[in-house]
């Protein structure tokens, strides 16, 4: 489950916190303020590989579409089937009920050079 | 950079409600207050509140103003007491310069009020052409400011503080005292819904907004307002419309009044429409999930048949878009649009894609 501590952050505003060797991964509160009305999310396809740091999403709020990178890589092994129905679930809960996808790590190395909470508030606070 | 926008006399006021500020062609302007959704949902079911002052307002004046207006625009001007006309503004090719209303303030006197973009072509154009007609035309645009109030409660709740309101019929003009300086309303607005505009000096302007947000109108930004105007089916200029695109190819072919004696692109516009066009704005809705977006292709099969010039997701129709496309494509018919590399499905519909109170 999301917690402060055991989650990592992008630079590019997605957390993730690893289940075993499966990272979860969602967008930041302050990422999903920035998006507002989240209307549509193109989740990517179970069974593909996502690369670090590369596009593996889409979301479309009224206004815009925002790429969401992958912040490891790995097996896409599941997606969250709520938001096709429910796309706001990321507005009211981005840490929660709104999560988007979980990557089967290859390089956990990667998880462990993302930023920790305090970093990525940091980044965020300019 | 935001030190070089142009501030309307309602920024200070747009930010102190919440809202988020953007450039919108070198203007600081709300692009959002509490959420486009919710902003969409207050002007289609109650009243909501645009700040259009970056709008602009031309006089025209003189004994020669209404056959001026008549040659400068393809629609024919009314010239009734009071009565307004949306037209397009054209180049001697029949290309689009601007879309305006028009309204006529006295025989001798109109106000055109222009899209912001475009107040300094507008007017540098309408002096250029006012040479060989004996008018004055005046760029008033900075002295006034301008707030649109608009959805099915707008026009009741203005009336209680312009008595009479109500019974202004649609695009008409009436003078009005407020805040003890006169300005105009206008039963005009671009959301598809009844409301009122509302012109004031710069420095009173501010007063009408602080006592519609007494009244309960919920400030909406360009977000929700491009939304409501597409699914009007109204166009937006600079994107939809343009120096490239006649109103025939814009499908405002309505707003050309060939039977008129003479206008500026007229001859153009009689040939075009009697070759035909190959090419014309046409509406889409996804029946698959997804936005389509300004800059996607349209297709059937592999063939590449146009590109949307608007798009965006409607909570009442979800995905629709209006592009240039080829005019072989008839309305029913299934299509795809190209959104992040993938093809939605999508369908070839009419416009408007709501139609309600006006």
């Amino acid at each position: 489950m999301y917690n402060e501590e055991n989650c990592r952050f992008a630079k590019t505003h997605e957390w993730a916190y690893k289940e075993g060797d499966v990272a979860v991964v969602g967008i930041s509160n302050h990422a999903q303020e920035e998006i507002s009305d989240i209307v549509f999310v193109d989740l990517p396809k179970v069974g593909t590989q996502a690369v670090a740091g590369k596009n593996c999403c889409v979301i479309e709020s009224v206004k815009s579409a925002s790429e969401i990178y992958a912040p490891v890589s790995g097996e896409i092994v599941e997606v969250n089937e709520a938001l096709n129905a429910d796309p706001a679930l990321v507005n009211r809960e981005p840490h929660a009920g709104g999560w988007l996808f979980k990557i089967k790590m290859t390089n956990p190395a990667e998880f462990d050079a993302l930023l920790d909470v305090n970093a990525y508030k940091a980044t965020i606070q300019k | 950079m935001t030190q070089k926008l142009k501030k309307t006399p309602l920024a200070a006021r747009c930010e102190q409600a919440g809202g988020k500020m953007v450039d919108f062609h070198g203007w600081l302007m709300p692009v959002q207050f509490a959420g486009i959704l919710a902003e969409h949902k207050a002007v289609r079911e109650h009243a909501g509140m645009f700040d259009v002052s970056h709008m602009g307002q031309i006089f025209v004046e003189g004994l020669n103003a209404w056959p001026f207006l008549q040659y400068i625009n393809c629609n024919n001007i009314k010239n009734g007491p009071a009565e307004g006309t949306y037209s397009h503004i054209l180049t001697e090719k029949g290309t689009i310069i601007d879309d305006a209303i028009s309204f006529c303030l006295a025989p001798e006197q109109f106000l055109v009020v222009v899209n912001a973009a475009c107040i300094d072509e507008d007017f540098a154009w309408m002096k250029k052409q006012a040479k060989k007609f004996n008018v004055t035309v005046r760029n008033e645009s900075s002295k006034w400011g301008m707030i649109a109030v608009q959805g099915p409660e707008a026009v009741d709740i203005v009336n209680k503080l312009l008595p009479g309101v109500a019974d202004l019929p649609r695009f008409h003009i009436s003078p009005l005292t407020m805040f003890e300086v006169d300005g105009y309303v206008t039963r005009t607005g671009y959301t598809g819904e009844d409301g009122v505009e509302i012109m004031l000096p710069a420095d009173k302007i501010g007063l009408l907004w602080d006592t519609l947000l007494q009244c309960g109108v919920v400030p909406c930004g360009l977000g929700a307002r491009d939304v409501l105007r597409l699914e009007a089916g109204y166009l937006l200029n600079g994107a939809d419309a343009d120096q490239t695109r006649t109103p025939y190819e814009a499908n405002c072919g309505w707003v050309v009044k060939l039977a008129k004696e003479n206008f500026i692109g007229k001859d153009i516009l009689a040939a075009q429409k009697a070759a035909g066009l190959k090419e014309k704005l046409t509406a889409f809705v996804l029946t698959s999930p997804g936005v389509p977006r300004t800059g996607c292709k349209v297709f059937v099969g592999d063939k590449e048949k146009g590109t949307l010039t608007s798009g965006t997701y409607s909570p009442l129709f979800k995905g629709i878009a209006v592009g240039y496309a080829d005019t072989d494509l008839t309305v029913g018919q299934d299509v795809e649009i190209e959104i992040h590399g993938k093809r939605a499905k999508a369908q070839v519909v009419k416009t408007p894609f709501y139609k309600n109170r006006v």
